[in-house]
């Protein structure tokens, strides 16, 4: 019987780990490969050993404005998106009236197609007849070149990054409607007010699901790539050089792949440290029930 | 009754009213800030919308006018046949079409074999397939992409559909098997002494109760293949294979600053993203249960 169901299972579970093989650990290993090769995509590879690694951290300012601009990306936009996410998400666990109304509001631009959205805000964002400044110009304040200057293109694409905030607020919401409910009596038995509630249960039980949200949101703003495509192809002056997009940019309208792959293999080392460096600080401030 | 009870009894009563008051004050603070919310995220979409029905004077004016005056939805038809729209909808719907139908057919698969089955090795291969959630999808994207190239299938479907028949993505498998968790094992027990197969509890016991579970995995996929941008950036360089997504950009790069027609395109790309979530908006309530990632 156990050697039966054993088979079965592998029968089953075939694809999902032939898949694993075929397109996730195979590839990472073929990247790490292609990385020490100089390939230009029309002729054959060579090695190069580490020299693409080398290009990379001595002889390219691009790698380096990529990296900083998707730093400043990553560590601005993750946090405020977890901020509202979490204060929306409380907003619709208030039991109100018209509640499906509000999350849909909240939730639908998320499920947007990037490239959509990307347009729709370029026209919000438009200097001379975008939204934005007319309403800028109606309350006397000075128009802004959002995405069409260096020094506001980057915050202006970190604004828009709250309006896919959508699926992170419905885990976060879920996450709220699982803190058991005698955890708030007990608070109230004790004569608490509000502010213990969410200080003393509703933060410390959502903790896992920050931590969730946190290393999901953050991979995904290290990938941020379609707004830049569309909206400023890397600019003005490279403000807006998203990693991904730099890394399109070589592999495919310069045909460097070897060098790509270093770029890939670099971006991939630096989400594992920053995932294992939240999960090691996570032990300090996440909180498990019914562990202890 | 003493004087002091009574006092007591009024203070409680007014501590009582405050308490309520407040309670609405915060009850109507939450709606007003519900309202703001909810406004700021649709306002770029409306503005979206009121520029789409506009002609170019109006779209133009400063102030900005609200209402499109005349209403010129003829902007919607010269949007769709300025370029291959029609071509880019049946691409679209020839690579979802497969890929919704694989990723839910090995994804429950995979989840069934996780969360029903007794197996050596069962938990570490699970743990195994769940660090991929973490996994960069560019960091795969070049060898792949070699490979698809090696093969001769670059500027096919073939590689954007091929992948979703190998599991479907470990999120899609980590939904399920939680959802497949929440069954009642006495359900697959009475099959088996029935001299069932797994494969007959897998379609006669465990898909049926699951509809909402694959319903929200089929619907989350389908939205993926519909916005999918770089996948078929990538591999499809004909004009005449371009989906909806990539034939936005093409549309936009022809037409800069045709705003009422570009709105347009862009609401034509975004309505029926829209619409998917409506449709399957009460299946979510009931598939989702997110119990599993805490702990």
């Amino acid at each position: 019987m156990r050697r039966y169901e054993a088979a079965w299972a592998w029968f089953f579970a075939a694809p999902a780990v032939l898949g694993f093989v075929l397109f996730a650990i195979g590839p990472i290993a073929a990247s790490l490969v292609l990385s020490f090769t100089d390939w230009p995509i029309i002729s054959a590879p060579s090695w190069v050993g580490a020299g693409n690694y080398i290009r990379l951290f001595t002889r390219d300012p691009l790698f380096w404005q990529s990296l900083k601009v998707t730093a400043i990306y990553a560590a601005t936009s993750v946090p405020l998106g977890l901020a509202v996410a979490f204060g929306f998400a409380v907003l619709l666990n208030q039991h109100l009236r018209g509640l499906g109304v509000f999350r849909t509001a909240f939730y639908l631009p998320s499920i947007f197609p990037v490239v959509a959205s990307s347009v729709v805000f370029l026209w919000f964002f438009n200097p001379e007849f975008g939204l934005l400044n007319a309403g800028l110009r109606a309350a006397h304040l000075p128009p802004s070149q959002w995405v069409y200057s260096s020094a506001t293109a980057l915050p202006s694409l970190i604004l828009m990054s709250l309006w896919s905030i959508g699926g992170t607020m419905v885990i976060f919401l879920a996450g709220l409607q699982d803190v058991p409910p005698h955890l708030y009596e007990a608070v109230d038995i004790d004569g608490g007010a509000t502010r213990h509630k969410a200080l003393h249960v509703t933060i410390p039980m959502v903790t896992p699901i920050i931590l969730f949200n946190l290393v999901l949101s953050l991979i995904h703003a290290l990938q941020a790539f379609t707004q830049a495509y569309v909206m400023t192809q890397g600019g003005p002056n490279n403000a807006t050089l998203f990693y991904v997009f730099y890394l399109y940019r070589t592999a495919f309208a310069d045909g460097q792949m070897g060098y790509a792959a270093a770029m890939a293999w670099i971006l991939f080392v630096l989400i594992v440290a920053l995932t294992a460096l939240i999960f090691r600080s996570s032990r300090r401030w996440v909180y498990y029930e019914g562990e202890r | 009754m003493t004087v002091a009870m009574a006092a007591r009894r009024t203070t409680g009563r007014t501590a009582r009213l405050s308490r309520r008051a407040r309670a609405s004050a915060l009850r109507g603070t939450a709606y007003l800030a519900c309202v703001a919310g909810g406004a700021v995220m649709l306002l770029p979409f409306l503005w979206m919308l009121r520029s789409s029905v506009m002609d170019p004077a109006q779209i133009f004016a400063y102030p900005p006018p609200w209402i499109p005056h005349p209403l010129r939805l003829r902007n919607y038809g010269d949007a769709f046949s300025a370029v291959p729209s029609l071509r880019y909808l049946l691409n679209t719907l020839t690579i979802l079409v497969p890929v919704v139908a694989g990723t839910v057919v090995t994804s429950a698969c995979a989840a069934f074999a996780f969360a029903r089955l007794r197996w050596p090795g069962r938990d570490w291969i699970f743990a195994l397939l769940m660090t991929t959630l973490i996994l960069p999808s560019v960091v795969i994207l070049i060898p792949t992409y070699l490979f698809w190239a090696r093969a001769h299938l670059v500027n096919t479907f073939v590689p954007l559909i091929l992948p979703a028949w190998f599991g479907g993505g470990i999120f899609n498998i980590f939904l399920l098997r939680q959802f497949f968790r929440t069954i009642p094992r006495e359900l697959d027990e009475a099959a088996y002494i029935d001299g069932a197969s797994p494969l007959d509890v897998f379609w006669f016991v465990v898909v049926p109760v699951s509809r909402p579970a694959l319903i929200t995995v089929a619907i989350f996929s389908a939205l993926a293949v519909w916005n999918d941008f770089l996948g078929p950036l990538i591999y499809l360089n004909d004009p005449n294979k371009f989906t909806l997504a990539l034939g936005l950009t093409f549309f936009t790069g022809e037409y800069t600053s045709q705003w009422q027609l570009l709105m347009a395109a862009a609401m034509m790309v975004i309505a029926p993203a829209a619409v998917f979530f409506f449709a399957a908006q009460r299946y979510f309530v009931q598939g989702i249960t997110l119990s599993g990632i805490k702990g």
